[in-house]
C-alpha cells in the first residue's frame, strides 16, 4: 500500500477545496439559506405540519441530502476529470499507485468535503428552524455512506466524461431531478397513489427517508430498506469502478 | 555494461487501427545517456509512454532491472521519472507544493532538503512559492523536470526536454543532465536537435515509422561524421574509371561528368595529393572541385529514408 501517494492525492484535492473555499462552502450555505427563506418561511408557513414536524424542520434532512449528493458528484467528477483534461493525469498513470489507492485519494477527499459541507448546512439550518436529531450515530452513518457512494458515482462520471458538457449532463439530467422527486421537500404520502409507486423506484427516496428518520423518526420507507438500497448502490458503483480500471476504459489508450 | 531496461518485440496499435510501433527491440544500459532521434510521428513518445505506464502495449514486453512493467509495476515505476513532451502542469499550485505532491505520489516520504536541492539545480528556487501559472514556458518545462526528479529516480525519461528552452539554459540543462548521469542515473531522451544528441548522448538510437533503424555508440557515428567527399567536375565525359585509379575507389556519376572520392578527414593522409597527380597522369582534366562533409544530420536523413 502506497500511503504516501494516497495522502498526496488527498491533500492535493483538499488544498483545491481550500483554495476555492468560496464556491465550495459559502455558495451552498447561501443557497441553503435561500431555500429556508423561500420554503421554510414564505411557503412553509402556509403548509401544515407533516407528521407533527413543522415544514421548515421537515425539509432540513432533504436539503442536506440535496447538497451532499450534488456536491459529492460535482467534486469527485471534477477532481478526476480535470487532470484528464489538462493532461496532468500522466503523472498519476506513471506513478507506482494502484487503482484502489487512486480512488481512495480522490473519493476520500470528495466525500470528506461533502460531509463537512453537510455539517455546515446542518448548523446553518439550526439558525432558522428547531432541529432535533434522534439518532446521531445513524445520522452520521447515512451521511458518510451517501457521501462516499455519490463521490464514487461522481468519480465514474469524471472518468467517463470526455468534455465539460458530459461532465455536467449527468448531474443536471439525473441527479438533480432524482433529488427533487425523491421526497426531499415532501412526504410521499402527499402524492397521488400512482406517483407514490413510481417514486419507489427513485433511489434517492431511500437515502432521504433513512436520513430523515435519523432526525425525526419519521420515514417513507423502512430504515432497513434505506440501508439496503444505499449499500446496493455503493456496491454497483464499486463494481463499475473496478470494471473501468480492469478494462482500462477511457483512462489508458 | 549491464542492461537496465530490456524491450522485446514491442508493438503498439492504437484503437483507431494505426500501428505506431512495429516490433521494437532495444536494450538500454545501466548508467548511459541514450538519445532517441526520429522525425515527427516516429513513435518516440509512444515507446516512452508504454515503458512509463501511460499506455498499454499491444504485444511484447519490457523489463526494468529485471522486473516486468505490467506485473511488477510498483517496482518499475518507482525507479522511473518521466518528463512529458507536452507542457502539462497544474496551474494554481505553488512550485514547491507540486514537487512535494510528485514525491508523495511515488511513495517517498517528505524530504524538504531534497526538494530544495532539485529546485536549486533547476534554477527555480526563487520561484518556489509562485503559482505555476505565473511561470514562463521554459520555467514550466523545468518544473516538469524537477517534478520527475522529486522522487530520486534511477531512470529518467526526457521527452524533448529542451523544446522551448533558451540557448543558455539549454547548456545549463545539459550540464545538469550530465551531473545526473555522473550520480548514476540512466537517462533516455528524445530530441529533434542532432547537436543535442551529439553533445550529451553516449549512444544514439534512430527511430522511424515505428522501427528502430540503428542504435550505435555516438563515437562510432561520429566516425561516419568524419567521412568527407571530394567531388571533381570533369571537363570531358568519362566512360570508365581507368584501372590506374582503382586504389582510390572512385565513384563515377551516371552522366560521366563527375568523379567522387570519399575519404576520412581524420586520417593523417587523405590521399588527395596522390589522387590529383594520378588524375593528371591519366589525362583526366577537371574544371572545378568541392568537398562536402556528411553530418550526423545527413546520416540521420539517409537512415530514415532507407528505413521507409
Ligand atoms: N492516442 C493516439 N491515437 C492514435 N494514434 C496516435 C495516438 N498517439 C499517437 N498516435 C500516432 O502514433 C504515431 C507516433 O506518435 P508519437 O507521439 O509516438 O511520435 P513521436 O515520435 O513522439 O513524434 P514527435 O517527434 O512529433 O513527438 C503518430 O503517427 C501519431 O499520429
Ligand atoms: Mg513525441
Amino acid at each position: 500500500m502506497n500511503f504516501h501517494a494516497v495522502k498526496a492525492i488527498y491533500l492535493f484535492e483538499m488544498a483545491r477545496t481550500i483554495r476555492t473555499l468560496f464556491q465550495s462552502v459559502v455558495s451552498p450555505v447561501i443557497s441553503t439559506s435561500l431555500y429556508f427563506v423561500v420554503f421554510g418561511s414564505a411557503i412553509g408557513s402556509r403548509i401544515t405540519e407533516i407528521d407533527g414536524i413543522s415544514y421548515g424542520s421537515f425539509i432540513v434532512p432533504g436539503l442536506i441530502m440535496l447538497s451532499i449528493l450534488t456536491q459529492s458528484v460535482a467534486n469527485a467528477s471534477f477532481g478526476i476529470y480535470f487532470p484528464k483534461y489538462s493532461g496532468t493525469i500522466y503523472e498519476l498513470l506513471s506513478a507506482p499507485v494502484s487503482y484502489f489507492e487512486i480512488i481512495l485519494g480522490y473519493v476520500g477527499a470528495a466525500a470528506t468535503k461533502s460531509i463537512i459541507l453537510g455539517l455546515i448546512i446542518l448548523s446553518t439550518a439550526g439558525l432558522f428552524v428547531p432541529i432535533q436529531i434522534a439518532h446521531p450515530l445513524w445520522m452520521l452513518i447515512f451521511l458518510v455512506l451517501t457521501a462516499v457512494t455519490f463521490s464514487l458515482f461522481g468519480f465514474i462520471i469524471g472518468i467517463w466524461a470526455n468534455s465539460f458538457e458530459q461532465l455536467q449532463i449527468i448531474p443536471l439530467l439525473v441527479v438533480t431531478p432524482l433529488v427533487f422527486l425523491g421526497g426531499s421537500f415532501y412526504s410521499i404520502d402527499m402524492l397521488p397513489p400512482l406517483w407514490q409507486k413510481i417514486t419507489l423506484f427513485n433511489p434517492v427516496l431511500y437515502l432521504v427517508s433513512g436520513f430523515r428518520w435519523s432526525f425525526y423518526e419519521i420515514a417513507d420507507v423502512s430504515v432497513a430498506w434505506s440501508l439496503t438500497m444505499i449499500t446496493v448502490f455503493l456496491g454497483v458503483c464499486m463494481f463499475t469502478v473496478w470494471w473501468i480500471f480492469k478494462t482500462g476504459y477511457q483512462v489508458k489508450k | 555494461m549491464r542492461t537496465l531496461i530490456s524491450i522485446s518485440d514491442l508493438s503498439k496499435t492504437y484503437s483507431g487501427g494505426f500501428q505506431a510501433l512495429k516490433g521494437i527491440n532495444l536494450d538500454i544500459r545501466d548508467g548511459e545517456i541514450l538519445a532517441l532521434l526520429g522525425p515527427n510521428g516516429a513513435g518516440k513518445t509512444t515507446l516512452i509512454s508504454i515503458i512509463c505506464g501511460l499506455i498499454n502495449a499491444s504485444t511484447g514486453s519490457v523489463t526494468v532491472d529485471g522486473y516486468d512493467i505490467v506485473d511488477d509495476y510498483r517496482m518499475t515505476r518507482s525507479k522511473i521519472g518521466l518528463v512529458p513532451q507536452e507542457l502539462t502542469t497544474d496551474s494554481f499550485e505553488s512550485v514547491k507544493d507540486t514537487l512535494a505532491f510528485s514525491r508523495g505520489l511515488f511513495g517517498k516520504k517528505p524530504d524538504p532538503g531534497h526538494i530544495e536541492k532539485v529546485l536549486k539545480d533547476m534554477s527555480l528556487w526563487d520561484k518556489r512559492d509562485n503559482k505555476i501559472m505565473e511561470l514562463s514556458g521554459g520555467m514550466k518545462r523545468r518544473v516538469l523536470i524537477a517534478k520527475a526528479l522529486a522522487h530520486e529516480p534511477e531512470i529518467l525519461f526526457l521527452d524533448e526536454p529542451t523544446a522551448g528552452v533558451d540557448v543558455e539554459l539549454r547548456k545549463d540543462m545539459w550540464h545538469h543532465i550530465n551531473a545526473l548521469r555522473e550520480s548514476g542515473v540512466t537517462i533516455i531522451l528524445t530530441t529533434h536537435y542532432i547537436e543535442e544528441a551529439e553533445e550529451i548522448a553516449d549512444r544514439v538510437g534512430v527511430i522511424s515509422h515505428g522501427k528502430i533503424i540503428i542504435v550505435e555508440e555516438k563515437t562510432e557515428l561520429m566516425q561516419k561524421l568524419g567521412k568527407k567527399q571530394l567531388t571533381l567536375e570533369l571537363q570531358h565525359e568519362l566512360a570508365d574509371v581507368p584501372d590506374t585509379l582503382n586504389a582510390y575507389k572512385l565513384e563515377l556519376s551516371d552522366d560521366g561528368l563527375r568523379l567522387i572520392y570519399t575519404y576520412d578527414s581524420q586520417e593523417e593522409r587523405t590521399g588527395i595529393a596522390g589522387l590529383l597527380s594520378d588524375l593528371h597522369d591519366a589525362s583526366i582534366k577537371f574544371k572545378d572541385l568541392h568537398t562536402t562533409q556528411s553530418s550526423l544530420e545527413d546520416i540521420f536523413v539517409t537512415l530514415v529514408r532507407e528505413g521507409q
